[in-house]
Order: C-alpha cells, then structure tokens, then sequence
C-alpha cells in the first residue's frame, strides 16, 4: 500500500520509514516514527509549530517533502535534550513562564535553540527576527522574549 | 504518485524528458503547500536537491551566476543589495533556509520577490533540457500570472546577472514583517541610468528605465507603468500610489 521506504537519521539514530510519495517530512516524524513533539498547525509554513532541525538547518517540516529527508539527518525538539537533562531554552521557557497551551512551544523552542547556537548573545532585533516565523497565539511573546535572553545568558 | 530523485544534473534532464508529467521540487515552500492542501497530485515528482549543480553562486567575466537551488538565506550572502534585501523579506528563517531562486522562478508569481531585484540586475535565466541549454531575458521567461516558458522537458539551472550592481535597494509594502505576500514591492538600480522594477503591480513584474536627469519624475513613471488589479491585498489606486511612494524613497536612498 505505500509507495516507498526512506531511511534517515532522527536525533542521531538511523531509523527507516515507509511512507506515502507526497507526504511531509512532519507528517513522517508524527505518524510514522512517533515522534509528536513537531506540531502541526497550519501545514502552510505561516506558524513555524513544526519547526526542525534539517541537515543543520532550521526548517519548516511541514514543507519539506518525507522522501527529500532520505539520506539526511533531522533534529526534532526531542533530540533537544541530553541525558535526561533538559536543553537550556527548554529550561528558561520553564522558568520565565513562556508556555500557556504550549502548542507552539516545540517549534519556538527549537527556533530559538537555532539562534543561540549562531548566536550566544542576540540582541532583541536578534531574537525578533530569529522567531519571526514562529507563532504564537496564547502568550503575547513578551514572556518568550524573556526565556530566549534567560537561556542566552 | 512517483519521488524521482536523481543525483546528477544529466541524470535529472534525463528523468524530466522521460517524465515530463514530473513536478520539480527544491525547498517546496511552494509545491509542498500545494499538496497538503490537496489543491495538487502531480502523477510525479522530481527532486532536485541532491543536485550539486544546481548550489550557490559564482563570480565569472562581470556576471554573477545563481544556481536555480540558492537559498534566500544564501542570496542574502551575495553582493547583489537589492536581492540580499528582498531575501530578507522572503517569509521567516525557516522558510529563507528552503525557498529558492529557482523555485520563485518556477512559481513566476508577480509577487515574487526575487523577481524584481533580478530584473534591474540584467538577469537572463539558464534553462536545459536533454534537447540542449537555452537562455533567455527574465522579462521573456515570464509570460503571465504563474506562467512561464519553460517546457516540460526542462529544468531551470541559473540566473545570470550584472556583478556590477550600482546603487541598489528594495522595499516592498505588507501588512506584516514575516511572511507576507507583497502587496507592492520596488527593486531600484542606479548607475548609468535609473532602472525600476516592481512586483504585484500587473501579471508579470515590470521594467522601467529612464535617464539619471529624470529622477524628478521617475516616481510618477514607474507608477504609470503598473497595470495593478483590486485584489484581496490591495486595490489598484493605491497600489499604484504606494509606487510612486516606494519609487521616491528608493531614489532617496540611492541618490543620497
Ligand atoms: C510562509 C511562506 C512565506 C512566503 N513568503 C514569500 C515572500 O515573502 N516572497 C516571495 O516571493 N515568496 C514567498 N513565499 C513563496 C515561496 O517561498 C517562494 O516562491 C520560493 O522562492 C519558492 O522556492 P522553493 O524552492 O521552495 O520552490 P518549490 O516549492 O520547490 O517550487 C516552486 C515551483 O518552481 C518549480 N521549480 C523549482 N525548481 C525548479 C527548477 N530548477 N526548474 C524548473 N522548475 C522548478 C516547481 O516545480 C514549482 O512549480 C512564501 C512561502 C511560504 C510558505
Ligand atoms: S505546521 Fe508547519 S509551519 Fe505551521
Ligand atoms: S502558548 Fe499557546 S500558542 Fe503559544
């Protein structure tokens, strides 16, 4: 019944997948692999909730085809944490009270993981245009402001 | 529905003649959008971005060639100012790490974003098929609303461009930083002469020159120039009056 079998890296194991042509690097993560922490909200790129890691790069998983992913290697927000400790961003969001519904949590968290990784010490114009494709409809941002310069500090 | 993913830039033309039905896709900020959206099920696929060929740029003889697979976040690189400053209005991050030259060429959108930029810089596209390479003029590759020259048997491999790009800028209006459709947008060029070219204003971007002495009344010309449609984004007079705007500033900005 599917049409093809892909084999990728996620969050450092190889794992492989069989998966429909034309669906989504997102809908793999979530329905094949069993990985939800990539949320998906609008399937159009506009909210950033499913935000990965790609190769290094931070992309929308959304929009990126399951059969393009063959061969590379992705980062989704549960490879974020290491040995049970959880990332600095993750911990900050914690602490300053970013998370309301947390829907958008995941991507933001792995946004912002992006820039301080580019950039330990972002400015706020920075920090702006780095979550810039990333929404939010719960919290208003100011307190997420807050966690990405807790976490940068 | 078939992925075809070949590995070489011979291997793709290949594929794209024995498979002309096949949809290419590079970043698919575009094609993927599509097919969430069921608004699309092309019989096949075709996957470019195992193409070495079709990466990054390169400086040669006065012309700077962009491979049909650079990224926004890469043409944001280039010494090119006006198209560094449209990529930076293209989405958020994670679509600029995707979106390509090449694929805002394939879509041929008039509000394409990379579209005007290009066209002030002299662009000419590079296209192959197994039939051969050819290159045409950006303003003949676009013929209309989301349409273009390209046969189905061919591939987009580069845009060539002026390396000397003048004095340069681009704005464009929107309701919102991130991710916006534009609503107009105005890439300026000032050498020689005053070269102007504007987005969402007509169905395909427009080309206006004129010379250095007529700065005074550019603003108005490039205005006159666009063909704009009331649209849910904008009615036409004040498309054409946000031209004007943006034309005036732009000369500021590059004549100052
Ligand atoms: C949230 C969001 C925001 C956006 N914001 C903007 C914006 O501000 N400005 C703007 O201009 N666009 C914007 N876009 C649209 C899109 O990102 C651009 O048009 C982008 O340049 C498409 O590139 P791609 O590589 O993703 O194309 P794809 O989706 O991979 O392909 C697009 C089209 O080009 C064809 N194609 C691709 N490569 C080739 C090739 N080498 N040869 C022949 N045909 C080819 C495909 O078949 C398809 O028809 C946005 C999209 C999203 C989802
Ligand atoms: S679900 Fe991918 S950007 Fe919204
Ligand atoms: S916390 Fe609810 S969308 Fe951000």
């Amino acid at each position: 019944m599917f049409g093809m079998r892909i084999w990728l890296r996620v969050n450092g194991e190889p794992v492989e997948a069989d998966i429909w042509e034309g669906e989504s690097l997102l809908y793999v993560l979530r329905e094949r692999l069993g990985y939800p922490g990539s949320k998906n909200a609008c399937e159009q790129g506009e909210c950033g909730s499913c935000s990965v890691m790609l190769d290094g790069k931070l992309v929308c998983a959304c929009l990126v085809l399951g059969a393009q992913a063959d061969g590379h290697e992705v980062v989704t927000v549960e490879g974020l944490s290491e040995d049970g400790r959880l990332h600095r961003v993750q911990e900050a969001f914690v602490v300053a009270g970013a998370v309301q519904c947390g829907f958008c949590t995941p991507g933001l968290v792995v946004a912002a993981a992006d820039l301080l990784q580019h950039r330990p010490d972002p400015s706020d114009d920075e920090i702006r245009e780095a979550l810039s494709g990333n929404l939010c409809r719960c919290t208003g941002y100011a307190k997420i402001f807050d966690a990405v310069r807790l976490a940068a500090r | 529905m078939d992925v075809l993913t070949p590995r070489t830039l011979d291997e793709a033309l290949r594929l794209k003649s024995e498979r002309p039905d096949a949809l290419p896709i590079q970043g698919g900020t575009d094609v993927m959008v599509e097919l969430n959206f069921d608004r699309a099920r092309p019989p096949a696929l075709l996957n470019l971005n195992e193409l070495a060929e079709l990466r990054g740029w390169s400086e040669e003889n006065g012309r700077i060639r962009l491979a049909a697979g650079l990224t926004y976040a890469e043409a944001m690189q280039t010494p090119l100012p006006a198209l560094a400053e449209a990529s930076r209005t293209v989405g958020g991050p994670q679509i600029r790490n995707r979106g390509t030259i090449g694929g805002n060429l394939g879509t041929s959108s008039p509000a394409g974003d990379a579209l005007p930029p290009l066209l002030v810089c002299g662009a000419q596209v590079r296209m192959a098929s197994v039939r051969g390479e050819r290159t045409l003029p950006l303003a003949e590759f676009v013929t209309g609303v989301k349409r273009n020259v390209l046969a189905d048997d061919e591939l987009i491999l580069a845009v060539d461009v002026d390396a000397e790009p003048g004095r340069q800028t681009f704005l464009k209006v929107g309701p919102r930083n991130a991710m916006v459709i534009s609503v107009v947008s105005l890439a300026l060029r000032v050498d020689g002469e005053l070269t102007a070219s504007f987005g969402s204003a007509g169905p395909v971007p427009g080309l206006v020159s004129a010379p250095l002495e007529d700065a005074e009344s550019f603003p108005v010309q490039v205005a006159a120039a666009a063909a704009p449609i009331d649209d849910v984004r904008g009615t036409a007079a004040y498309r054409r009056h946000a031209l004007r705007v943006l034309t005036k500033r732009a000369l500021e900005r590059c004549l100052a």
